[in-house]
């Protein structure tokens, strides 16, 4: 802009060379960026130009495709499991947040103030990341099978009644929280654990010296100390909540009477098992938005409370 | 400053791409890579799908051989390319491959989905054509399923009505005859509460109740019980009747009151294959074409399984599978593909019906189906006749339901929508067998009313 501006009489010789100069300067950076730029633009961007653009239209790949305004937003609204599916992924989501946040910063705090076996119990904490996402759940299906599954049968051990778990519409929604906090909780005890080694030691030594208790520590000491990375994980946490779909697509099909349909998993239901990719689309945008609107609060919140 | 330059370059961007995602052909025009062939007479080039898996080795011997043949028998026809991935119709990869032009010529589709691949103009019309195949005039009334408004979409290749599959070697322990299956649905029940008192893990019978797979089934039943799940004009639910109420009363019977159900859902086709071929579960529904899955597929023992008829059966839900051809195909490349299909599937001898190959190849031989033709039609005899004279399998295993289901009609899914019908069908299915004390009259009017508003919906 500013170079642009440049009287052509006066600058004339010098607004070449400085661009040349500014060009040859950054020249490696503006390579670097056209690559990502072509990735986002290839893998993110195009698709979800597409998404949008397909979302208002009604094709079929053989014809001609035609526009017809909000139609798939009515179809998927009409739908009677939009209202469920909604409610079972908000609830999935606040479910999964209580156990898939806290619990790994727990693990985390106390992997931190181990003395020994630290790397195995690492090992140990980030071995179910390591399985494929398929792997653990079918290893669940098998936990959570009401006559001869691990869970049914450590129960009867204490002398407890079995639990239906899948099978029932009280049970099935938090089983699938269990499979995913613990498929998940690996990733996020190793990045807390690499917060919580950041904090200098001498603020543990000095809270110490004041008499600060473990509790005291955590609350004064770590959790300020680690804000930044909490809140960055809060964010993505409930962003990859929100979309869950292998639990419910490999251990319940959505049932039983849709208790543990999800948003995504409805998307997949039209967009494969009943051909309408565009009402598909529809719902995907719709879900896009809410998490867009949602990003865009929370850093402006988060923002205004780390500055 | 730098924000700003930084916005103008990741607009350029968005731009572009929503440039690329506007130009994008969607009329499909010039993208199928088999559509090369010219409009005039010479040679013609196609592509074909569901060519066994390399797995299943004496299966796909037989259909390369029989590629090789037809070439040869049809010099100006080229196969230009054959796939196999399975399965042969997979509904999250066929859109993708339409729009991007590398839909076969040729390809495979499941009997529940061709309504919808009609109804979405996903299938070429083949009605000028058809009169050309010997053997169209036999068909039974399983084209039915592929004719809208007078044109003809697809051809059946594979067809069976549904029975009750019953584990012999189970019934011998529970103290059953094996060679007496029930006939009725209180047979059913009171037999199911003798195998499940086998002991732990025994399941009586097992029923689906998820993935749009509880739903099928729940129409498959009520069919068979003379009730339907839609009005005959498509527009309207008919399953909230006495004979959905059956349906729903008798599972919830024997889960709950006799307990011969078991405690496991089985939401999807496999689970319940799998609990079937594991030799503990006494009976489930399913087609004659389950028998050679539980033994090609699952592991099952073949010679312990039967099929006798579905008990009192007023109609059959017609199961099974053809071939359409791709919308995008010139004249001459559907003209190419219909004699595929008529060389590989529908020609007493050849193709699938050359069963003296298939009875030196180790393949089984026998069975009542496909069962594509009239039984007093020629092409029917002429099957029939080959089928019995080839036999390498006990025809007894089938011989109930062949006797059984004689006569019964058979009846269509319901509709172009049926997945979704199926879908709002799986949660009473799945309430009935998890909770003993679901409203069955509620769930079926909660249903009924979401298939109206669906049904309005689609106008």
């Amino acid at each position: 802009m500013t170079t642009a501006s440049i009287p052509a009489a006066g600058g004339g010789r010098r607004q070449p060379t400085r661009l040349r100069r500014a060009v040859r300067r950054n020249v490696t950076a503006y390579g670097f960026l056209c690559g990502a730029l072509i990735c986002f633009g290839f893998f993110s961007w195009y698709p979800m130009v597409r998404e949008v653009i397909l979302s208002f239209q009604k094709t079929n790949f053989v014809d001609p495709p035609r526009w017809v305004g909000l139609e798939n937003f009515r179809t998927v609204v009409n739908d009677p499991t939009f209202g469920p599916a909604w409610v079972n992924t908000a609830l999935f989501t606040v479910l999964a947040l209580v156990c898939g946040y806290g619990i790994p910063f727990v693990a985390a705090i106390v992997l931190n103030e181990l003395r020994h076996a630290r790397a195995y119990l690492r090992f140990v904490v980030y071995l179910p990341v390591m399985l494929p996402p398929a792997v653990s759940v079918l290893l669940f299906q098998w936990f959570y099978n009401p006559d001869y599954g691990l869970f049914n049968q450590v129960l009867d051990l204490f002398h407890l009644p079995g639990l239906q778990w899948l099978n029932s519409t009280s049970t099935a929604l938090i089983s699938l929280v269990i499979v995913s906090t613990w498929m998940n909780m690996g990733s996020g005890t190793l990045i807390y654990l690499a917060a919580l080694q950041t904090i200098p030691s001498e603020l543990y030594e000095a809270a110490e010296l004041d008499g600060a208790g473990l509790f005291k520590r955590i609350r004064h000491v770590t959790i300020p100390q680690t804000k930044l990375i909490l809140l960055v994980m809060l964010l993505l946490q409930i962003v990859a909540t929100m979309q869950v779909f292998i639990e419910p697509y490999l251990l319940t099909g959505g049932g039983p009477e849709n208790a543990t349909v999800s948003v995504v998993y409805l998307m997949y239901q039209y967009a494969f098992n009943f051909g309408n990719l565009n009402a598909g689309n529809a719902l995907g945008l719709m879900l896009m938005l809410l998490l867009m609107v949602f990003s865009a609060i929370y850093l402006r919140v988060s923002r205004d409370n780390t500055v | 400053m730098k924000s700003h330059k930084l916005s103008i370059l990741l607009v350029s961007g968005l731009a572009i791409a929503a440039a690329a995602a506007c130009g994008t052909d969607d009329s499909g025009n010039g993208g199928d890579k088999a559509g090369a062939a010219p409009s005039s007479a010479g040679p013609v080039s196609i592509s074909v799908n569901c060519e066994p898996p390399k797995t299943n080795k004496a299966e796909r011997a037989t259909f390369e051989e029989d590629l090789a043949a037809f070439q040869q028998l049809n010099p100006n026809i080229k196969v230009s390319k054959v796939t196999d991935a399975f399965p042969c119709y997979d509904p999250r990869t066929f859109e993708p491959k339409l729009a991007s032009g590398e839909l076969e010529t040729v390809f495979y589709v499941n009997f529940p989905n061709v309504g919808r691949l009609i109804e979405s103009g996903q299938a070429a019309d083949l009605t000028p054509y058809v009169n050309e195949i010997k053997t169209f005039a036999d068909y039974n009334n399983s084209i039915d399923l592929f004719k809208k408004d007078g044109k003809i979409y697809g051809l059946p290749t594979d067809g069976y009505g549904m029975g009750l599959v019953y584990n012999k070697e189970v019934f011998t322990k529970a103290g059953l005859d094996p060679n007496s299956p029930p006939t009725t649905w209180a047979d059913v029940q009171a037999a199911a509460k003798k195998i499940a008192g086998l002991g732990p893990g025994y399941v009586g019978y097992g029923e689906y109740s998820g993935n749009n797979v509880g739903g099928w089934h729940f129409t498959a039943s009520i069919y068979g019980r003379g009730g339907s799940v839609i009005t005959d004009d498509g527009k309207k639910a008919a399953f909230n009747t006495p004979e959905g109420k059956a349906v729903l009363e008798n599972l919830q019977q024997m889960r709950w009151a006799d307990n011969s159900m078991g405690s496991q859902l089985y939401i999807d086709w496999p689970a319940l294959m799998k609990a079937m071929a594991g030799g503990k579960m006494g009976m489930m529904l399913g087609a004659p074409d389950v028998l050679i899955s539980l033994r090609n597929d699952f592991g099952g023992k073949f010679e312990n399984y039967a099929i006798a008829a579905q008990p009192e059966a007023k109609a059959l839900f017609n199961g099974g599978a053809g071939y359409m051809i791709n919308p995008k195909a010139t004249p001459e490349q559907i003209k190419a593909g219909l004699k595929w299909i008529e060389y590989k599937f529908l020609t007493p001898g050849k193709g699938q019906f050359d069963y003296v190959r298939a009875k030196g190849a180790d393949l089984t031989v026998g069975q009542p189906y496909p069962d594509l033709y009239g039984a007093d039609t020629p092409a029917g005899q002429a099957v029939n006749d080959l089928r019995k004279a080839n036999a390498n399998i006990d025809a007894a295993q089938f011989a109930g339901w062949v006797e059984g289901s004689k006569g019964i009609p058979a009846k269509a899914e319901p509709g172009p929508y049926a997945q979704e019908i199926y879908k709002i069908l799986d949660t009473p299915m799945s309430a009935v067998l998890t909770r003993k004390d679901a409203n069955i009259d509620q769930l079926l009017s909660d249903a009924e009313s979401k298939v109206n508003s669906l049904l309005a919906s689609k106008g």
